[in-house]
């Protein structure tokens, strides 16, 4: 029999990035937390590769920071190397990618969660959700404790129902031996929530030692003093670099050989992989023109000598592995310390929510992470941290909080999973989002900070500091627009040192600052301003006046879709009584029941005549009550 | 509700001797007053309508003459400024009417969308609402039936095309920015970009072209018949039409020297235009003719230049040649009963490579010469116009007006050194644009050409 193990606001089942990000962003709303996991040496495992951030992904992180989030601080501590990539690109794109030290990075994000108020950690296996006429009540674990709570969200990741494959080999497991979850899956799709299954897959670890290093070129990482988070102010300078190597002809003649051994093409596997991080053996079927593939060595860690290697990603029996190693320079004599396998698991086909996370069929019930459908680390952060903020919301009956696509990637990615689904692991791309220019990973904090701080999610002291660098940049800003440049000698010489065309009469500073080839750093030297600014608050500077003309635009585009998305449709809508609505539009809009008109114009199969016929509608009810 | 200003036809079409362009919005009237020349429509009393002129926002020339009627909200059938622009009933005019205000900034309206304003204003009563929706379904669906039929299947494949060849393009922008770490993928550099869009643009200005070419179908050849008095321009007309089925004939507008004639001479509508005759004249009244023959000239696609078989080469004669010169002309050598008097030779250097026909429109002669001079001038000997690309629905010409100016932003934005992932913006609205010639705008078809065309991942 259970027995009342204590009650509480929030509780969160699992402490992958998802479940950490929940549970500390519940707990900063000030709803009294319980964080739920299989293993609490495991929080913030990270199965696959040693690496946070990357093109989108780094930025969210970025966003996740702005909001009080934990996974920018952890790894601006925990890193061994942090790159900025994409630097010889515009500023939309640019984004922080950093090595993770793995062992480090569990052990810091366990410490954070200790010490953060409001949150209680404990080690179990939740068994059962408890629900009453669609209505959480709380969990039981396997060791029938059973909590209670008015809000329940469940980030269990890759371990729904999970099933590793290597080779011939198969067997019930989460990632990297762990338990897998077997009774969730079951009980949620006993409630009515539609699952599917995924897979995804991880390269084999080697031994650092067994390593030829002489055979690979070296990747360093950069002196530069960089960090994801706005509060770090101590940097990470003595950087390990990683390595890089090929696969070549007699690789791929290794992979073709033992096609048939992949559980991938002997139809072993039924779960749907995703296209952006194909096994090797993908690789070399799909593209097989291609002479060679390339491959990352990355260290785990300082103090392990374990290495990912990046591109080998494969479910071939593990001594195919060995064999296809054997033929990569420097991998010759590689040892293996745990081979590459792929996994297959359950995740919730996540139409079946709202924007805030909160499954529309069990009220209280949110889920967030792998289990939506996403893939990777950063997609886990960004919804357990929304998830979080919605949950404490719902208990506590605050606010909740739905960023739009032009409000972060985090609204992007959101919108796309319960507005279109997936039918892949969803990963995070640029071109996902239409408001890419404005989605900088530089001014995460203007457009986030704002709205942490209402919530409560950021302390007062982080907030001034925000503010008064909102208004320095405000100010050089209007200066700039203001200052003339006099065409003179001096001026003429500094101007020419840039290599953009001299002056021929006399312009403002924000003009020259549009020039192609003038940098703050000239402006800086012509008209110098007399507050002191951050390398920061100059980037600002720079980029919103150079880049003003797409911003105006992007701007006036972002007008037009807040005002579609400002038209809310009503929850008692009927869509079957709605006439003229073409019938495939009328069965999305009911299985979406999305929350505005331009949500509803985001479903796919609903066309512009449909958003027509729908906005009649919705303003006849606005007309009727109104005269009513 | 949005109130950007939405304009369309608002008269059935071809029926009617006046048809009526209609724009609804908040500044309805300030963007009709911009193109009219006449009263200041911002000043006048509302429900009044106006004579004036409008004028091509393009090329600031007089394009149509005009009435307008201003009606000023709320007590319009939108409850918005309505602008009603009166112009002559033929489908030459009106089109042209209508091309003017969307390329002033006024927007297509949407099927229905006059009548759907009506509603969301609170203009049509509650128990209209759902006739309204019906409406608006009934008006899609034969918008785009229509559109579909005026759509050429090359014309959507050319457009599929022309959208593949952005998709493949952005693809690798996208692959350059979101796999940095990749070094097989060739960087998709500004220089490249320039060379990729310049060839979609030159297919859309293309596409544009054949649109004129098009329009040219719909409504006629502007055929001006030129020449010194008693020559025998009004004989040639009458042979014209009368050898050949009127499709149309317009009443002789508001100007009583010029006179208008539609035929179709071997595949080839020719709007034919008798002028005055030009020469330098004192008379006021023979003068604006003259103003006019010279404005028929310049918007002239052919000429046919008549001369007199009988008579010496004057000087006026030297003139038209000059008037005309650097457009497609036919020389007819009329009244060849006659004895010669004119110097052949003198002629056939001054037509250049222009034709030369001998007629006798009293004896019937040469008809048939000028007429396979006509219909060779327009398809050029070997154009077959069954197998012609033609743009001819307005929305798809807007669409691609549209296009190319996105493309042109890029371009300029490459040029100024704008980072490539900025100037993508402009790439990525163009095949927007595209997609929504051919109703395609699903958004999946990135990543899909991503994935399917690098080799990218762990
Ligand atoms: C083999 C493999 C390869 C991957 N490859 C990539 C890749 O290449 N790129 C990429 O971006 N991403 C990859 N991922 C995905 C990435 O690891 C996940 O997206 C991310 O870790 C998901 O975070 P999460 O918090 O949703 O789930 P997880 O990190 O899986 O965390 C789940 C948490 O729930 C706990 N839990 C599970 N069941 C219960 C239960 N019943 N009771 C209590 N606690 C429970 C677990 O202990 C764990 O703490 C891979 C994952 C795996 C397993
Ligand atoms: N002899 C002769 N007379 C012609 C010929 N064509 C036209 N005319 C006559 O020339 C006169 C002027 O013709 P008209 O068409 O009115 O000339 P317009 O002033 O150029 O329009 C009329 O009397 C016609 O009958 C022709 O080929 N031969
Ligand atoms: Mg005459």
């Amino acid at each position: 029999m259970t027995y009342d193990a204590g009650h509480y606001d929030v509780i969160v089942i699992g402490a992958g990035h998802a479940g950490v990000e929940a549970a500390a962003a519940s707990a900063r709303r000030g709803a009294k937390t319980l964080m739920l996991s299989l293993n609490l040496d495991m929080i913030a495992f990270m199965p696959c590769n040693p690496s946070i951030g990357g093109p989108a992904k780094g930025i969210v992180v970025r966003e996740v920071d702005a909001l009080g989030g934990l996974m920018g601080r952890v790894i601006d501590k925990t890193h061994i190397q942090m790159r900025l990539l994409n630097t010889r690109k515009g500023p939309a794109v640019r984004a922080l990618r950093a090595q993770a030290d793995k062992p480090l990075y569990l052990k810091e994000m366990k410490r954070l969660l200790e010490n953060q108020e409001n949150l209680t950690l404990r080690q179990g296996m939740v068994e059962k959700i408890l629900v009453e006429d669609d209505q959480v009540k709380g969990v039981v674990t396997e060791t029938k404790a059973a909590y209670y709570a008015p809000s329940v969200i469940v980030t269990t990741g890759t371990f729904m129902r999970g099933r590793v494959i290597i080779g011939d080999l198969s067997y019930e497991s989460g990632p990297n031996n762990q338990r897998p979850t077997v009774t969730l899956s079951e009980q949620l799709e006993e409630l009515g929530i539609e699952m599917v299954r995924f897979k995804t897959g991880t390269p084999m670890r080697v031994n650092s030692h067994t390593i030829d290093y002489s055979k690979t070129e070296i990747q360093p990482g950069e002196t530069e003093p960089r960090s994801f988070s706005y509060e770090t102010t101590e940097f990470i300078t003595d950087q390990i670099p990683c390595w890089l190597t090929y696969t070549n002809e007699t690789t791929h003649e290794v992979i073709n050989e033992n096609l048939g051994l992949s559980p991938m093409y002997s139809g072993m596997i039924k779960g749907t992989g995703p296209r952006y991080c194909p096994s090797i053996e993908d690789k070399v079927v799909r593209f097989n023109d291609k002479p060679r593939h390339q491959i990352f060595l990355e260290p785990e860690g300082r103090d392990t000598e374990e290495v990912y290697v990046q591109g080998l990603s494969t479910s071939l029996p593990e001594y195919v592995q060995k064999q296809m190693m054997e033929t990569v320079p420097g991998l010759e004599n590689a040892e293996i310390m745990r081979a590459g396998y792929a996994i297959e698991y359950d995740s919730v086909v996540p139409t079946q929510l709202w924007p805030t996370l909160e499954t529309k069929q069990i009220d209280g019930l949110f889920t967030a992470g792998q289990i939506n459908g996403t893939s990777g680390y950063e997609e886990a952060a960004g919804q357990g941290l929304m998830a979080g903020i919605n949950a404490a919301a719902k208990t506590l009956d605050l606010e909740p909080l739905i960023l739009d696509r032009s409000e972060g990637y985090i609204g992007v990615m959101i919108d796309d999973l319960v507005t279109k689904g997936t039918r892949e692991p969803y990963r995070l791309l640029t071109s996902r989002a239409e408001f890419r220019l404005m989605l900088r990973h530089d001014n995460a904090d203007l457009r986030l900070t704002e709205k942490g701080y209402e919530l409560g999610l950021i302390p007062e002291e982080r907030y001034n500091r925000f503010t008064e660098k909102r208004r320095k940049i405000e100010e050089e800003k209007k200066r700039l627009e203001n200052e003339i440049v006099k065409a003179t000698e001096d001026v003429q010489d500094i101007v020419k040192e840039s290599g953009t065309t001299p002056l021929k009469e006399a312009v403002r500073a924000s003009d020259l600052l549009r020039r192609p080839e003038i940098d703050y750093s000239y402006i800086e030297r012509l008209t110098p301003s007399d507050i002191a600014l951050t390398a920061d608050e100059k980037e600002q500077v720079e980029i919103q006046i150079k880049y003003s003309g797409y911003i105006k635009k992007s701007l006036e585009q972002i007008e037009k879709m807040r005002n579609m998305e400002s038209k809310k449709i009503p929850d008692y809508i009927d869509y079957d009584a709605i006439q003229g609505l073409a019938s495939e539009a009328a069965d999305r809009l009911k299985a979406v029941q999305p929350l505005s008109v331009g949500q509803a114009s985001r479903v796919s199969g609903v066309n512009p005549a449909d958003i027509s016929i729908l906005l009649v509608y919705i303003e006849q009810g606005n007309v009727a009550r109104v005269s009513g | 509700m949005d109130t950007d200003t939405i304009a369309a036809i608002s008269t059935p079409t071809g029926e009617g001797a006046i048809a009526i362009v209609r724009l609804s919005g908040d500044d309805a009237v300030s963007r009709a007053n911009e193109l009219f020349q006449g009263k200041d429509l911002t000043t006048v009393d509302s429900h009044t309508m106006h004579y004036g002129k409008l004028l091509d926002p393009e090329t600031g020339e007089i394009a149509e003459e005009v009435m307008a009627s201003v009606m000023r909200a709320p007590k319009t059938f939108t409850r918005e400024d309505i602008v009603e622009i009166n112009c002559h009933g033929g489908l030459v005019s009106v089109n042209r009417v209508l091309e003017i205000v969307l390329a002033q900034g006024a927007r297509l309206a949407e099927p229905g969308e006059f009548t759907k304003r009506a509603f969301l204003n609170g203009r049509i009563d509650l128990s209209q609402a759902e006739a309204v929706m019906d409406l608006i379904r009934a008006k899609t669906d034969r918008a785009m039936n229509v559109a579909l039929k005026q759509m050429d299947g090359r014309l959507s494949v050319l457009i599929q095309n022309l959208r593949q060849k952005l998709l493949e393009t952005l693809a690798q922008v996208e692959v350059n920015i979101d796999y940095p770490e990749y070094d097989d993928v060739e960087e998709m550099t500004n220089d490249i970009m320039q060379e990729k869009t310049a060839e979609v643009r030159d297919e859309i200005e293309n596409l544009l072209q054949t649109a004129k070419q098009g329009k040219i179908l719909r409504e006629g050849l502007a055929t001006a018949i030129i020449g010194r008095p008693n020559v025998g321009k009004s004989s040639l007309m009458n042979t014209l039409v009368h050898e050949n089925k009127a499709i149309v004939t317009e009443v002789p507008g508001t100007t009583r020297d010029v006179i208008e004639e539609y035929v179709n001479v071997r595949g080839v509508p020719l709007r034919l235009v008798d002028t005055a005759g030009i020469r330098e004249t004192e008379d006021i009244v023979e003068r604006i003719g003259v103003e006019r023959s010279r404005q028929v000239l310049t918007e002239a696609d052919l000429i046919l230049l008549v001369l007199n078989y009988g008579d010496e080469l004057t000087e006026e004669d030297v003139k038209l040649f000059e008037a005309a010169r650097d457009m497609n002309m036919i020389v007819l050598l009329n009244k060849t009963d006659l004895d010669q008097k004119i110097d052949i030779e003198r002629v056939k250097e001054l037509a250049g490579d222009n034709p030369v026909i001998s007629t006798s429109l009293i004896q019937e002669e040469g008809i048939d010469q000028l007429e396979n001079a006509i219909s060779s001038t327009f398809f050029e000997g070997e154009i077959d116009s069954g197998d012609m690309t033609y743009v001819s629905n307005v929305r798809h010409v807007q669409l691609l007006k549209q296009s190319k100016q996105a493309l042109e932003d890029a371009r300029e934005g490459m040029e100024m050194g704008v980072p490539i992932d900025v100037v993508q913006i402009d790439v990525t609205r163009t095949w927007e644009l595209l997609g929504e010639i051919v109703g395609d705008t699903v958004g999946e078809s990135l990543i899909d050409e991503l994935f399917s065309q690098f080799c990218l991942g762990k």
